[in-house]
């Protein structure tokens, strides 16, 4: 898992049929300090995250496996919604 | 497998069902010698693995679900023991 923070959500009238239901957040990825790392991906909700919040992600094939529906196409799925963490 | 020294704790309430009951620990990827070589990831801890240790980390779907007793979930990254030392040909820590 990672950690990011999303920055809004993405809004798509159509899409492959196995994401139906499956809300899409625009998710920045963040370094060690909290600044964003990279460009913003999109990410499937599971947890009803919102902007704003700190949350963890996982990629690759268990990003798919976080949705009710697994057998869909996501390469990133946010898991969970962070309350706090130690910083380094 | 990787090693890591683990920064803390993380702590999420809103969380993906088979993330229920599992401890989370950000973990931060270190060389040998113990210098820090990469940016921090949260691992499934199945060992209790406190704040500074070393430890080797798995970033891998199939590994972790065998490590957590169940395949299928969407967890790859797990804490796979602490590291009490470690030899190399330079030096002995």
């Amino acid at each position: 898992m990672k950690i990011g923070r999303i920055t809004g959500s993405v809004v798509c009238d159509k899409k492959t049929s196995s994401l139906s239901g499956v809300s899409l957040l625009l998710l920045q990825p963040l370094d060690e300090n909290y600044r964003g790392k990279g460009t913003p991906i999109v990410a499937c909700d599971t947890v009803q995250a919102g902007t704003g919040d700190l949350v963890l992600y996982e990629g690759g094939r268990e990003a798919a496996l976080a949705l009710d529906n697994w057998f869909n196409p996501s390469d990133a799925s946010v898991v969970g919604i962070i309350d706090s963490l130690e910083d380094v | 497998m990787i090693l890591a020294r683990v920064i803390g704790p993380v702590v999420s309430t809103v969380k993906v069902k088979p993330l229920d009951g599992h401890k989370l620990l950000r973990v931060r990827p270190v060389n040998p010698d113990g210098s820090f070589s990469g940016s921090s990831i949260v691992a499934v801890d199945t060992v209790q693995a406190g704040k500074g240790d070393t430890v080797i980390v798995i970033d891998e779907g199939g590994s972790a679900g065998v490590m957590l007793g169940e395949t299928g979930q969407p967890v790859r990254t797990v804490i796979a023991g602490i590291v009490d030392g470690i030899e190399t040909e330079e030096k002995v820590q």
